[in-house]
């Protein structure tokens, strides 16, 4: 009987898990010294093994696999400012995403309904939503910083001004493509408008709001890595970026399948909440 | 005073678009009589659909008026339930979240159990005892419909508004459907206003029958009187009644040819909108010749 395909798929990844491992093994295998005289401030700045050449300055994944268990051991210890544990790095970036990206759906999800449900205001409102839509959040930092003068308040701002337009579009459409017989039924049943707004198109666009959060939530996570490697002070983004500095890429790999992990469970959340308020028809 | 049915419809035209527009029908005027099954046929496009949906108040017409109980209509009402083509139904609410959203509707000062407690009687008088926690998705074409029929019938309307109820489902459940409202109608003397284009459903439900010319430019035609008494209409033995044929063939008559030579029938003669012709086609079938009328009751 053949496994399950369920099974067979992981048994793939954990081969190609293995490959992946196997060749980044072999590719920073330590070699014999038959490199050129290196400049003595850059050997000094990566340590003599890897000025050599007899060790690569990546580290092997056994490197890794120490680095990952040290953070994960102790990860919220707190030795000054610039040394917080990863787990206290990851809290602040998700309390700002959380943040920022609650704000916007607070102001996206009832925006977006009025959009929706009033093609004056569609129409009104389309031309500033297509303008400031594709720009790029973090465009918006210079402004936010001179403005709101506080670098933590700024990069809530700038997750903030990410999260609102796919909530914002999506909201909208949803309204917008309530059916017609549902609307009708409401009608029918003298149903007032609020009733209506909470009791029939909430609940028939819902499915599609949540599409528009989950998309929202997946952009401010990738944002937030970018705004806390400018605003610098605390966060993951902070911290890849001190780390850079440190020239430690043990700990910047660590933190980069951390982010993964989060942003992975960030949307898997999203996606059981969607769940609870989709319908089948 | 002159009579005045409980639905009159007076003088209705619509046009889409500007007034240059040619009507899709014009100078309809008719009207359904309280306790009353009146059934609209014609062709797809002379704006049976359309007129349906001004008597429930969901469409308004470019002239004309509706007038229920002696005032014009101007919107939708819960005295007037739809009964919607395609069932419409709110598919993240199950069987009772329906009904009992239409019931809280129209006594919102109800409390919980006994919304629920009304829904759930008309849950029952459709025959879907035992669905009443499934969803829309979970039923087939069949229940959803019933579920349809019990949310119309649970705000206890004045009148029942159909627009082909049945048309979306297979034989045999439709002709199911059909005996349950019948059987419910009468029971509950509703009146009910029902579009369709399936003659023998007209003739199995109806009182009365409207027939509409083709669009544009849409009219009444005439209007069958369903001589066939109500306790004589059983679906299975229709066809073994002696006024049937004559009804259906006058019915099918009508569809595949007057519909659309109308105006070239009433050339010269004096139509008069306003006065529609009554006719009891079926009468003729079982009014032979005088002599024979004395053998049929003899016994």
């Amino acid at each position: 009987m053949k496994a399950s395909l369920g099974l067979r798929a992981g048994l793939l990844s954990l081969l190609i898990f293995v490959a992946i491992v196997g060749i980044w093994q072999i590719a920073t295998l330590p070699t014999a010294a038959t490199g050129p005289a290196m400049d003595p401030e850059y050997a000094k700045l990566v340590g003599a093994a890897a000025a050599t050449g007899t060790k690569s300055s990546m580290p092997t994944p056994a490197d890794i696999g120490a680095t990952i268990w040290k953070h994960l051991a102790d990860p919220f210890y707190i030795r000054g400012s610039n040394d917080k544990g990863i787990g206290i790095q990851l809290a602040y970036s998700l309390g700002r995403v959380l943040l920022g990206f609650g704000l916007a759906a607070l102001v996206a999800i009832p925006l977006g309904f009025l959009i929706g449900m009033s093609p004056l205001v569609y129409r009104a409102l389309d031309p500033f939503i297509q303008i400031l839509k594709p720009v790029s959040p973090l465009a918006w930092m210079p402004l936010a910083l001179y403005t709101i003068k506080d670098s933590a308040i700024s990069s809530i701002f700038v997750i903030f001004i990410c999260s609102v337009w796919p909530m914002l579009i999506n909201t909208a459409f949803g309204v917008g493509s309530v059916r017609r017989e549902w609307l009708n039924v409401a009608r029918t049943l003298e149903v007032g408008p609020f009733r209506t707004a909470f009791k029939v198109i909430l609940p028939a666009a819902a499915p599609t709001i949540m599409t528009g959060m989950r998309i929202s939530v997946g952009i401010a996570w990738l944002v937030i890595v970018a705004a806390e490697m400018l605003v610098g002070g605390t966060g993951i983004g902070y911290f890849v970026w001190n780390e850079w500095n440190n020239l430690s890429i043990a700990n910047i790999v660590t933190a980069i399948l951390l982010i993964g992990l989060v942003g992975l469970l960030l949307d898997q959340g999203l996606a059981w909440l969607a769940k609870l308020v989709t319908y089948p028809e | 005073m002159e009579h005045r049915p409980l639905i009159s419809i007076e003088g209705l035209a619509r046009r889409f678009g500007d007034s240059s527009q040619p009507a899709v029908f014009e100078n309809i005027w008719f009207g359904v009589d309280k306790g009353e099954f009146c059934c609209l046929i014609g062709h797809s496009g002379c704006g049976k659909t359309t007129i349906l949906n001004v008597l429930a108040g969901l469409d308004s017409p470019s002239e004309g008026a509706v007038i229920v109980d002696n005032r014009e209509i101007d919107g939708p009402s819960l005295d007037r339930a739809v009964i919607f083509q395609g069932h419409a139904l709110l598919p993240w609410l199950t069987v009772m979240g329906n009904i009992a959203f239409a019931v809280s509707s129209r006594w919102p000062k109800w409390d919980r159990t006994r919304v629920q407690d009304h829904a759930r009687r008309f849950i029952e008088l459709v025959g879907l005892k035992g669905a009443e926690d499934k969803r829309p998705a979970q039923l087939s074409g069949g229940m959803k419909q019933r579920v349809g029929i019990a949310r119309a019938l649970s705000i206890q309307p004045k009148m029942l508004l159909m627009d082909e109820p049945f048309s979306a489902l297979d034989a045999l459940t439709r002709g199911m459907l059909q005996d349950e409202v019948l059987r419910i109608c009468a029971d509950t003397q509703q009146t009910v206003f029902m579009i369709t284009h399936d003659v023998d459903e007209a003739i199995l439900l109806a009182d009365r029958i409207v027939l509409m010319t083709n669009g544009p430019g849409a009219r009444i035609a005439e209007i069958v009187v369903n001589t066939m008494p109500k306790n004589e209409r059983h679906r299975n033995d229709l066809h073994k009644h002696p006024q049937y044929y004559a009804i259906r063939n006058h019915l099918v008559e009508f569809l595949v040819n007057r519909s659309k030579n109308f105006d070239a029938e009433i050339a010269g003669m004096n139509y008069d909108p306003r006065r529609i012709k009554l006719v009891k086609p079926g009468l003729a079938a079982v009014n032979p010749p005088a002599e024979v009328v004395p053998f049929r009751h003899s016994s």
